[in-house]
């Protein structure tokens, strides 16, 4: 690697410093860099001090780090991931489409050729498709490496800057003045009062640094660290010791195993309630009638955790531990080791009996002889009834349909239950066939002396609920305050130099911050107040 | 040594050293990324795939003898698991296949072990008379072996070899010829 000895001071710099990094003095065949050869004032982005990248390309790794170093293409990056992003949102996402439909048809019929492309392209499921994380995973490698690549050179730079500068880096600050005679009082005068504004002074051969604020310098790598941390956050989710998003759907009085838990706890049931708005409460009739109906105003699960306390076979039946009782609300989980269970969804009334009751078909007032309730979560294969009747279940459709002119369930749960009843009377051994269900009850034949027909029923509710363990929420929750942290430290304070450079008689005085030129213009008003030392005057204004 | 060499060995040295600190970075950060899409590869794939033990569980047989009935007691046979459901039509298709290959595979050491997933046994016993199935049927009543091996469609078969190893596993449903060359894979040795 080539060296760059400053004409000036003979401060060795490494090869791409556009500023030297001792005395300031442009460097002149780097000036293209930060582009300062037209123009009257210096750009001081990273003290004009050498960043590698920008300069070594040699084997394919520099090439690889050159490329995620460039600042222009972390913003492209950033740019596409917006734009992907924004996409992602024009038609729903694959978990918000209805369950049980094929998506590739799905996308196709509801939003045509568009839909279609979408879904090839997976934008239907965005967000965790292969190349939205690949750009994820490039711009956290671009911030790491753009952020190391700046860093340790301007480190360097401010660590090793000294207050004797080159007069051409002085007369091109953008906060410069020139002042003919002065005092050395007023130039003291002018050191201790920007030390009394809590300015650090450096001082070589009568020349002075006056200096505040540095650390703000370091806010957007320490924001960079924030983001690498939420991301590493982001990355945990993906081990499932960690993080686990499931979901369970349970019935009032069952008790069924929490997913992702290894069967070791089960989760009961015991009630699901919804509760309205009181229609009759005044405070809330203008907002019920605006809304056309009740409002809930809550939804709850009384719940019963279980903890397996034998290790057993999947599928015997464990023998189970009270852990937790207690309600779950919206946003109020049950909590137990480590996992929540959070209400997200319900289904009301779903059938849970149906009593039966056998009359004389010519019967038109349909007088019960007989009844039997049907337990649908675990029917009876047979009923013995008063009167000598006899009842055998032959068919049981828990959510009955007819498939091609045939009696079929199209699932296991009792949302519409039909039976086939083989209908003994008494002293018969050959049965009455009769299909039973809601508002159903045909005979079969037509010639039966008996009809069965639905006289009551009871229903439960099912409750969802998500199944939910987050152990990397404090690392997203750490990654957010780091970055918070490196915004305010960058947003709030401002690294301002001023250098006081004593000429024959005079003295120059130039001055640099990174944002908030009012603010040091003040401080140095303040601190020439009452000397001969002028005003700095703002070049780049003076430009305009 | 002169200076100069002096100054070139130094500089080789960081060189060095700016490789090595670079690679090891981006080597980290390649790691991170493959990470990732590894596991969100892996996340909808079923637990138990092909290769992997088919794990032990213990249901009620609803069919034959009745009493216990564990994938355990069936080692050194070869297994087929049918997962099924008397309201999923492409199972009940499958079932006749099933029973007619039966009494020639139980010959060979085959057994065929069909796992219900509906809600009450009365609905699989009306479903075994009705279609006369000779091989042992179990209810998952808790759903506790669905959980355990992760099934998402019906119907879905695994075909486990003597070992307890899973061979082969089809999602959806088998032609007659198609579940023969299966059955065929898991004649024990």
């Amino acid at each position: 690697m080539k060296k760059i000895i400053c004409e000036s001071c003979g401060h060795e710099n490494p090869e791409g410093t556009v500023l030297c990094g001792a005395c300031g003095k442009p460097i002149e065949n780097n000036q293209h860099i930060d582009g300062n050869q037209s123009g009257k004032l210096l750009n001081m982005r990273y003290e004009g001090s050498a960043r590698r990248s920008q300069t070594h390309n040699k084997s394919i790794i520099d090439k690889i780090w050159n490329f995620f170093s460039s600042v222009k293409v972390g913003v492209t990056l950033i740019v596409i991931t917006l734009i992907a992003s924004a996409v992602g949102t024009i038609f729903p996402q694959e978990m918000y489409i209805p369950p049980n439909v094929n998506p590739a048809q799905h996308y196709a019929d509801q939003y045509g050729i568009l839909g279609k492309i979408y879904y090839q392209l997976g934008f239907h499921n965005l967000y965790s498709s292969w190349w939205y994380m690949i750009l994820i995973a490039m711009i956290g490698t671009s911030i790491i490496i753009a952020s190391l690549d700046r860093v340790v050179p301007l480190y360097k730079a401010l660590k090793m800057q000294k207050p004797k500068r080159h007069t051409s880096f002085l007369q091109r600050q953008r906060l410069f003045s020139k002042t003919e005679s002065v005092s050395k009082e007023d130039m003291e005068t002018v050191a201790a009062k920007l030390k009394s504004q809590r300015y650090k002074l450096t001082e070589e051969d009568g020349h002075i640094l006056a200096e505040k604020g540095r650390f703000s310098r370091w806010g957007p790598y320490v924001n960079h660290i924030g983001l690498i941390v939420f991301l590493l956050g982001a990355l945990l989710r993906f081990v499932p010791f960690l993080y686990i998003d499931d979901y369970v759907w349970v019935r009032e009085g069952d008790t069924v195993v929490v997913p992702e838990t290894d069967q070791q706890y089960y989760v009961k049931n015991e009630e699901f309630i919804i509760e309205t708005y009181d229609e009759q409460d005044k405070r809330y009739q203008a907002a019920i009638k605006k809304q056309g109906g009740s409002v809930p105003s809550n939804y709850q699960t009384d719940a019963v955790i279980y903890k397996a306390s034998n290790a057993s076979v999947a599928g015997e039946d464990p023998e189970l531990e009270v852990v937790k009782e207690g309600s779950i609300q919206v946003n109020k989980p049950i909590k137990f080791d480590g996992f929540a269970l959070y209400q997200s969804s319900y289904q009301l009334d779903e059938f849970k009996t149906m009593t039966f009751k056998i009359h004389e078909t010519e019967d038109e007032e349909e007088e019960a002889l007989t009844s039997f309730t049907v337990d649908l979560t675990n029917p009876e294969y047979e009923y013995e009834l008063d009167n000598g009747f006899r009842v055998v279940i032959d068919q049981y459709f828990p959510e009955y349909y007819l498939d091609d002119g045939s009696p079929a369930s199209k699932s296991k749960y009792p949302r519409n239950p039909a039976f086939v009843f083989f209908v003994y009377p008494p002293n018969e051994d050959s049965p009455e066939v009769s299909f039973a269900g809601i508002g159903r009850n045909v005979d079969a034949t037509g010639e039966n002396d008996y009809k069965v027909g639905l006289q009551n029923f009871e229903v439960r509710d099912v409750t969802g609920l998500t199944v939910k363990k987050d152990y990397t929420l404090p690392f997203i929750a750490l990654g957010g305050l780091i970055f918070m942290i490196g915004v305010i430290q960058g947003m709030y304070w401002q690294h301002r130099r001023v250098w006081i450079h004593p000429s024959e008689s005079g003295v120059w005085l130039a001055a640099h911050t990174n944002k908030n030129w009012y603010g040091i213009k003040r401080d140095i008003e303040k601190a020439i107040d009452g000397t001969e030392v002028k005003m700095v005057q703002d070049q780049q204004e003076l430009d305009e | 040594m002169s200076k100069v060499e002096e100054a070139k060995q130094r500089k080789n040295k960081k060189k060095k050293m700016r490789l090595v600190f670079r690679s090891s970075i981006l080597l980290v950060l390649l790691a991170a990324v493959v990470f990732v899409l590894v596991s969100n590869f892996n996340k909808d794939k079923t637990v138990i795939g092909v290769g992997a033990d088919a794990p032990n569980f213990k249901l009620q047989q609803m069919n034959g003898d009745g009493g216990e009935l564990a994938l355990d007691d069936l080692k050194g046979k070869g297994v087929m698991l049918n997962f099924w459901a008397t309201y999923c039509g492409p199972c009940k298709d499958e079932m006749p296949y099933m029973e007619s290959l039966y009494p020639e595979y139980k010959e060979k050491g085959v057994e065929i072990l069909a796992v219900s997933l509906d809600s009450t046994d009365l609905v699989v016993d009306r479903f075994i008379d009705d279609y006369e199935l000779s091989f042992p049927i179990v209810r998952d009543n808790g759903g506790q072996v669905l959980e355990l091996y992760d099934v998402g469609e019906l119907p879905s078969t695994l075909f486990i070899n003597e070992n307890g190893e899973v061979v082969e596993k089809v999602s959806g449903p088998l032609s007659l010829d198609r579940l023969e060359g299966y059955l065929q894979q898991i004649v024990p040795q």
